[in-house]
């Protein structure tokens, strides 16, 4: 018997749901809605009588004060001809987080119940056709991947019954196969293998002298998917570079691109500092004396392209367990968040099919890491957005997770005899397949086919999680642990018995609902599981410590095999491989890669008196813009460490270059956090791309008082189809620019990850590539908070110096962008003097001389004084002919707009001026102006004649008008 | 070591427990967690504390409701306990989604002559959005043991539902008048105004409420946030002479000295 509980706001409260629907539905263009009315349904399963029904309705699901409910299903006002009913209600198996909590609050209340699943209801007031329904339905309400519409009243909501699972052990004859049918069969079965793979495989089970079983197919797939083994940087490269004359037609042979440049600059720095590099899901760095801090940084492309809410949130779900499965277990505290987007403001009509509109993806995204960050209770304290058109279909989400390890616990090893046990969430068919559809490109067609790929978050069972995970953690009642992610439990196990070998029982993992075969159980990559080792004599104190807070832990096999991984289910072997042959039996094998400079000449602008206009048009890019409405969004205060927010300046909305947390409360020291990436240089060079990178990550975090000798820095690449010589050659030059990088700043890499094969393939055949994106993300080490210091203009009468040098260097400038224009000069670090200006700048305001710091990024100089001024609410007067810029700058323009690296403006009493001037006197500087009492930016040149003069209130407006939504 | 001892009461989803615990140790009290799994197996565990937090976060997701949850859960398995641990001249203090709970448990306003029926409610934002941001608070009552008559604060909220709503405008009346009204949002001049500085158009500007006795403090905003200098937004530009968060705790702590 289901009972249907639906629960609607008392007329004098404001609806906030259904308000912000009827928004989306005028958005959309549909102007006859009149009224939209939002309602919860619960759907209640067992022998409740009438009395239970409504003390739970009245007591438990509506609010006393502003809501009312109706038991049964209320049928559209009488009276009213145009009234549409819609409801959403989740697919079968799609998780619930509101029924558990609802199902546990109805037992606290003494009442019995066996299930209660929730639903969306709207009432829609106003004329609509049965197309508008559509596409109100499938645009605004429901997200066809994970959930059913309903229209109307009549018909009953999907069964979440599914048939229990027969055991039926799948063979699949590969030995007699040829190349084509090889091929077939890796098609088949998503398994996203190449030929060589698969002939590897069918060599390996021809020597076997048996078929495998799918469970083994898909374990290999898994494993040696692009997403978990990288196959690309790791694999054989033959790099030709073009237009180089002193190279030959011979191509260089790069073997391992990982291990000879990034991973090489840090081998080579061999800083003390560094604990533990990689070789776990994150890279560790000296803290202080008792602990050490971890970064990781993942990337969740393709899911969020299909659900952007759910995808960017398993995003961040997923990143945090990374410092959680480092060593033996961190305690997150701080996430980042980076994304690429279309522009918001493209036409609906010039969307390819199967892609969702940019405004959508960018704020379902946006929700997504803001619910499942702010519910862990996990500050977001430094990002970064960009747009480009070129990212429509293939949206980027980098989600960043550091976490706090005490130092005697940053390894962990599991020894034979452990017991497997898997904590946290229940294994359910969500995010089967994650792994290789993250390796493939997207099609149109990736909308329906994939979404069983797509995963959905509960916040709240990752909480509970490491609450516990901490606790066990601190006891010492496990040797090792590690997070599912990619790959399931497969590559969980896998990785943690690699060297011992396991045997699974895939029977016992808990299951949120029946139906699942062997395999699935083993791939799924269903969200907030993590896997432990834990020690025969540690196992029932374990299990206390979980159960005693609601925690599902569950052992499922155990460690030690002698080097062989064997699964069973019901005790029948389903499958048996050797982990030497799953980790090591993976075919090299080489690839060609091309880079062919493009030919790009530097465009001729005409010569203009007066820039104000353009400075406006520039701050009111949305790569320039203020993000203060997607920030606000985000608690960056959770936890108390908070010491240098996003936002600062004397209305808190001023934009500041990096993050500064005290993450011990009773000491002083912190981590300063900032980021770095110019995918607008990529065309043109993907090497200087690189270093610009790097060099903004490490202004950003030295800006704010961070130390320059203590920065670790991460790599995520996000790349096209590195199939294609092309877009390889590209990469292969910003790996070396990483290389340099790294070097010249002396910043080891400490960890990275890449997300390949960001392409997408239209309708009618089409293919279009992301720009080749390097997100660069930086830490280091603050030795005293109180010496920090932030962007905004603080005092009338200081002086304004800029320290570093300007060159003509607008290439791929928002100057350059906003004259459509792409240009071929970048910005190219200059390796010799940007670790001098960083270190000069870094001791400036070690002691204490420097009010203000603000870098040079997008926009050049004039954004920078422009960010400066109106952040603090003070004027600044500045003149171009003391800024120093290299003999081939010759126009204002090129001063007040090139992109040039490692430039800083500082703010100084005149007082500190000498003593500032022997700091920086091996570097170039300028004293180019001054903070005034009034209200109004003014540049002049050489002649004195002003070439941007404005009220500070209107430069701020341009800035921020543009995100305020 | 102090002698006054608080219990910072958490459950699935709490997430400001660590630094509640942090700032009623700064204000001189011997702070510790529990899970409220813990109280609920053994409530006489209340007995060994003086002062009992709610701290902020999303118990249980805040599903159903804000606070819904776990206020079902004080009223189900602890209603007595803790209206025994009030009534003897011990503390409560609410922040954000501890707040939550204290009103959706009916244990604040807590209005007597209501007949238990619901007074009050906190619901979503008017901006249907979560956000952080500062805001100023003037105090309105001279009954609430937590709270220095007359000292504003500056301190930041972050929630996507903090709009204080009441079930008809006497009981509003009789709150006012009786001086449960422990925080208003103002501006930085003390005058009442719209988003922003009132972040969520919460119903008279309330910030925070308080019970009959006094002795029980839910407020939206979160004072462990501010007790430590470069906490506060501007740090770097203006001169912080006493972090106003720990006022809070100072106040409680010093209740009992």
């Amino acid at each position: 018997m289901i009972d249907r509980i639906e629960i609607y706001n008392k007329p004098d409260f404001f609806d906030v749901h259904g308000e912000e629907v009827k928004a989306s539905i005028k958005q959309l263009g549909i102007r006859t809605v009149e009224a939209v009315q939002a309602i919860r349904v619960f759907l209640l399963e067992g022998n409740l009588n009438p009395e239970s029904l409504h003390r739970i309705a009245r007591e438990l699901l509506a609010d006393p004060v502003s809501e009312e409910y109706h038991i049964g299903q209320m049928a559209a006002p009488p009276g009213l001809a145009q009234a549409t009913l819609i409801e959403v209600h989740l697919k079968p198996g799609v998780t619930d987080p509101v029924a558990a909590s609802a199902g546990m609050a109805i037992a606290d209340m003494g009442i019995m119940i066996e299930s209660v699943r929730t639903a969306r209801k709207y009432l829609i007031l106003g004329m609509l056709n049965e197309k508008q329904t559509k596409m109100i339905a499938e645009r605004i309400l429901a997200n066809d991947c994970i959930e059913e519409v309903i229209v109307g009243a009549d018909r009953e909501p999907p069964s979440p019954h599914l048939q229990p699972y027969q055991l039926k052990k799948n063979t699949l004859p590969i030995r007699q196969l040829d190349e084509f049918a090889l091929q077939k069969l890796s098609k088949d079965y998503d398994l996203f293998l190449n030929l060589a793979e698969m002939r590897t495989i069918q060599d390996y089970f021809r020597r076997l002298d048996r078929d495998p079983s799918d469970i083994e197919l898909e374990t290999l797939a898994q494993t040696w998917s692009e997403h978990c083994v990288h196959k690309t940087f790791r694999g054989i490269i033959e790099f030709t570079e073009a237009g180089k004359p002193e190279k030959t037609a011979e191509p260089q042979i790069i073997n391992n691109l990982l291990k000879s440049t990034i991973a090489r600059a840090t081998h080579e720095l061999n800083k003390p500092w560094c604990i533990s590099v990689f070789q776990d899901n994150s890279g560790v760095v000296e803290f202080d004396e008792e602990y050490g801090v971890c970064f990781k940084v993942e990337t969740h492309n393709h899911p969020s392209a299909i659900e952007p809410y759910g995808g960017a949130a398993t995003g961040i779900g997923g990143c945090i367990r990374d410092p959680m499965g480092t060593g033996l277990g961190a305690k997150p505290i701080a996430n980042t968040d980076i994304f690429c987007f279309a522009p918001p403001d493209m036409k609906i009509e010039d969307l390819p099919a199967g892609v969702l509109h940019p405004r959508r993806v960018m704020k379902g995204v946006v929700s997504g890491v803001r619910d499942y960050g702010n519910r862990m209770g996990i500050p977001t304290i430094n990002g970064a957005i960009l747009f480009d058109e070129r990212y429509l279909g293939n949206p980027l989400v980098f989600c960043g997770n550091i976490g706090l390890i005490p130092r005697d616990k940053c390894f962990g090893e599991t020894k034979e005899g452990d017991f497997i046990m898997v904590i946290g969430g229940r294994t359910g068919r969500d995010g089967i397949h994650g792994a290789t559809f993250s390796s493939g490109e997207m099609t149109h067609e990736h909308e329906t086919l994939f979404s069983h790929a797509v995963q959905i978050g509960n916040a709240i069972t990752e909480k509970k999680t490491l609450d516990t995970l901490l606790q066990a953690r601190d006891e010492n009642l496990y040797n090792a642990v590690t997070d599912c992610g990619a790959g399931g439990l497969s590559s969980a196990v896998g990785e943690m018995g690699r060297q011992l070998g396991a045997i699974v029982d895939l029977e016992k993992v808990p299951l949120k609902y029946s139906g699942l075969n062997y395999t699935e159980i083993w791939i799924s990559e269903a969200q907030e599981r993590m896997v432990i080792a834990v020690p025969p004599d540690k196992l029932e104190r374990a299990q206390k410590i979980f159960a005693d807070e609601n925690v599902e832990a569950t052992v499922i096999g155990r460690f030690g095999n002698a080097g062989r991984l064997e699964l069973r289910y019901d005790g029948e072997v389903v499958g048996q491989l050797e982990m030497d042959f799953l980790h090591d039996g993976l075919p090299k094998y080489t690839r060609k890669a091309i880079w062919q400079p493009p030919h790009i000449i530097e465009p001729e602008l005409p010569q203009q008196a007066d820039y104000t206009t353009d400075l406006k048009a520039i701050l009111s890019d949305y790569n320039v813009a203020s993000k203060e409405w997607i920030i606000r969004q985000y608690d960056h205060e959770v936890q108390g460490g908070s010491a240098v927010k996003p936002l600062v300046g004397v209305s808190n909305d001023g934009p500041g270059d990096a993050s500064v947390l005290r993450p011990r409360l009773d000491r002083e020291r912190g981590i300063a956090i900032g980021c770095g990436i110019c995918p607008q240089y990529s065309e043109i060079d993907p090497y200087w791309m690189a270093l610009a990178a790097i060099d903004e990550a490490v202004r950003n975090v030295v800006a704010v008082g961070g130390r320059p000798d203590k920065i670790a820095i991460l790599d995520n690449f996000c790349w096209g189809n590195c199939d294609k010589p092309d877009r390889l050659g590209g990469l292969v030059k910003a790996a070396q620019g990483c290389y340099d990088g790294a070097m010249t700043f002396a910043a080891p890499f400490i960890s990275g990850k890449d997300s390949l094969n960001n392409e997408f393939v239209t309708k009618t055949g089409q293919t279009t590539h992301i720009p080749g994106t390097l997100l660069i993300s930086a830490m280091t080490i603050v030795d005293d908070v109180n010496r920090c210091v932030t962007m905004d203009a603080k005092k009338a009468g200081n002086l304004i110096l800029i320290v570093g040098e300007t060159k003509n260097e607008l290439g791929g400038s928002q100057y350059y962008k906003l004259k459509k224009e792409l240009g071929a000069n970048i910005p190219k670090v200059n390796l010799k003097t940007a670790p001098q200006v960083v270190q000069a700048v870094a001791e400036a305001i070690r002691q204490g001389l420097v009010a203000s710091c603000h870098d040079c990024s997008e926009g050049g100089l004039a954004v920078a004084l422009a960010e400066m001024a109106f952040a603090g609410g003070l004027g600044i007067e500045t003149r171009l002919d003391n800024v120093p810029a290299s003999k081939d700058v010759t126009r204002a323009d090129q001063i007040l707009f090139s992109e040039s690296t490692t430039r800083f403006l500082l703010e100084i009493s005149p007082d500190h001026f000498a003593k500032i001037a022997r700091i920086l006197s091996h570097v170039r500087f300028g004293e180019i102006g001054r903070v005034t009492g009034d209200s109004r930016l003014v540049i002049r040149d050489a002649n004195n004649n002003f070439v941007i003069a404005a009220e500070l209130a209107d430069l701020k407006e341009a800035w921020q008008a543009p995100l305020r939504w | 070591m102090s002698n006054i001892k608080v219990l910072v009461l958490r459950t699935a989803g709490t997430n400001c427990d660590q630094e509640t615990c942090h700032a009623f140790q700064l204000a001189g009290a011997q702070a510790e967690t529990l899970h409220v799994n813990r109280l609920i197996e053994q409530p006489g565990l209340l007995d060994h504390y003086q002062i009992l937090a709610l701290p902020g976060g999303f118990s249980y997701g805040d599903d159903i409701a804000a606070g819904k949850i776990l206020a079902n859960q004080l009223i189900h398995h602890l209603r007595d306990d803790v209206r025994r641990f009030i009534d003897s001249n011990k503390l409560v203090l609410g922040i954000c989604n501890g707040f939550q709970v204290l009103v959706k448990a009916g244990i604040l306003p807590n209005l007597p002559g209501q007949n238990g029926s619901a007074q009050a409610t906190i619901t979503y934002n008017d901006s249907g959005k979560y956000e952080d941001r500062w805001v100023h608070l003037q105090p309105a009552t001279d009954k609430c043991v937590f709270i220095q008559p007359g000292q504003r604060l500056y301190l930041p909220v972050a929630h996507g539902e903090g709009k204080v709503c009441f079930a008809h405008p006497e009981i509003l009346d009789r709150l006012k008048a009786e001086g449960h009204i422990a925080f208003r949002y103002v501006d930085e001049n003390g005058n009442f105004g719209d988003f922003p500085i009132n972040p969520n158009g919460s119903t008279d500007h309330i910030a925070g409420l308080c019970d009959p006795t006094g002795r029980v403090l839910g407020l939206m905003p979160h004072p462990e946030r501010f007790v430590h200098k470069t906490q506060h937004p501007r740090w770097t530009r203006t001169e912080i002479q006493q972090p106003d968060g720990l006022t809070i705790f100072t106040n409680a702590v010093q209740y009992f000295r």
